[in-house]
């Protein structure tokens, strides 16, 4: 999957994420804000990359700001985010 | 058993999350009308991945997607029907042929992950005034419809009436759903009642919708589950009269007695059918004691 254009899924609401992608020509970069980014940080950040591979991503700056969202919530929200900035929703 | 049947916004991770715990015996997870067309995608992929990784446990998960007459409801289909949802909530049926177009389209969806047949059953919302003249045929169109639930928001509107709490404009639909679904040995669900404030009024629409013949009714507000649930789980006095019921059948099996009656009364085929259904919920309920 090719990021053509910018694109946003997800709230700032409780239990939620905003997720933010963009294009980018240098690799994955991923921008993590959580209230939990001591301890599970780096889980999100697996789970972000995860849903990269899975679209076949491979240039792509995603900016995550996690309020408190459980595993599933994450990955449904970069999932939309990629589909949105490909065009194809 | 399913007496209380409560909606949960399908683009809200907060309240998805406590979906399990709120004691509805059933969560309705919302692709429709609280889904905004802008947020339909990512909704569909949010309850997608609720259903394929959050477990919700101790309750029937069941999704409404969106009507036939839109674009959504077979990308909902897609996304959903593989990872196997107890039920789809249909809105917007007209007739049968809404029913078929969509168990048909489950049907394909059912084959193509190597499912059996008829794993995802159909819960039909009625609330319109074709929908409702044609109660019976929808009822029993196609095997995967279990259900049947009054919608009479959408309903008064298209039959030009104000909703009112005391619901006389809706009697008429009530009582024809409940005959159609009854006729065709499907349940049959209440519409919500909208004042989330009113738990006294809840208590009595309730009762009302249970005298009726309703199996239990629908709730926007977790706030009205318990009510829901108690209005419609059998009272202890129907439950001490079912045991008496069924023990004295069986007295009258072994004594060899055709006739029997109890505290005056000839006990006959549609008592006794009773005192099991009485039973059934008490054991769905509190793990009661088995008879057979």
């Amino acid at each position: 999957m090719k990021i053509v254009k910018n694109a946003v899924a997800g709230t700032l609401e409780s239990s939620d994420a905003y997720v933010q992608v963009e294009p980018n020509e240098a690799g994955i970069e991923i921008v993590l804000e959580s209230v939990v980014l001591t301890q599970f940080g780096d889980d999100i950040k697996a789970s972000v990359m995860e849903v990269l591979a899975e679209n076949e991503v491979t240039n792509a700056k995603v900016s995550v700001n996690d309020r408190g969202a459980i595993d599933c919530t994450i990955r449904a929200r970069v999932e939309t985010a990629l589909k949105r900035a490909q065009g194809d929703l | 058993m399913r007496r209380s049947m409560l909606f949960i916004p399908g683009n809200t991770p907060s309240l998805i999350v406590n979906g399990d715990i709120l004691g509805a015996d059933s969560i309705i997870l919302d692709l429709e009308d609280a889904v905004s067309p802008a947020e339909k995608d990512s909704a569909r992929i949010l309850v997608r991945n609720t259903l394929k990784h959050l477990g919700l446990k101790g309750c029937e998960i069941v999704i409404r997607i969106n009507p036939v007459d839109t674009d959504f409801w077979y990308k909902d289909l897609d996304e959903i029907v593989p990872h196997k949802p107890d039920a789809i909530m249909l809105p917007k049926v007209n007739g049968p042929e809404d029913v078929k177009k969509v168990s048909e389209y489950i049907a394909g969806i059912e084959e193509k992950c190597g499912m059996e047949k008829n794993t995802v059953k159909i819960i039909t919302l009625i609330e319109t005034t074709m929908g409702v003249e044609n109660a019976f045929h929808i009822a029993g169109c196609d095997e995967r419809v279990i259900a049947m639930f009054l919608g009479a928001e959408d309903l008064t509107a298209d039959l030009r009436c104000v909703r009112t709490k005391e619901g006389a404009e809706i009697l008429y639909c009530r009582q024809r759903l409940v005959t159609a679904a009854r006729a065709c040995g499907v349940d049959v669900y209440d519409t919500p009642f909208t004042d989330v404030e009113d738990i006294e009024g809840l208590y009595k629409d309730a009762r009302f919708a249970k005298a009726l013949g309703f199996t239990g009714k629908v709730s926007i507000s977790p706030r009205h589950v318990e009510g829901i649930n108690e209005v419609f789980s059998p009272t202890k006095a129907e439950i001490e009269y079912a045991h008496e019921v069924l023990d004295i059948i069986e007295e009258a099996k072994r004594m060899g007695r055709g006739v029997v009656s109890l505290r005056g009364k000839m006990i006959d085929a549609p008592i006794v059918n009773r005192a099991k259904q009485v039973i059934e919920m008490e054991k769905a309920i509190y793990g009661g004691t088995d008879h057979e």
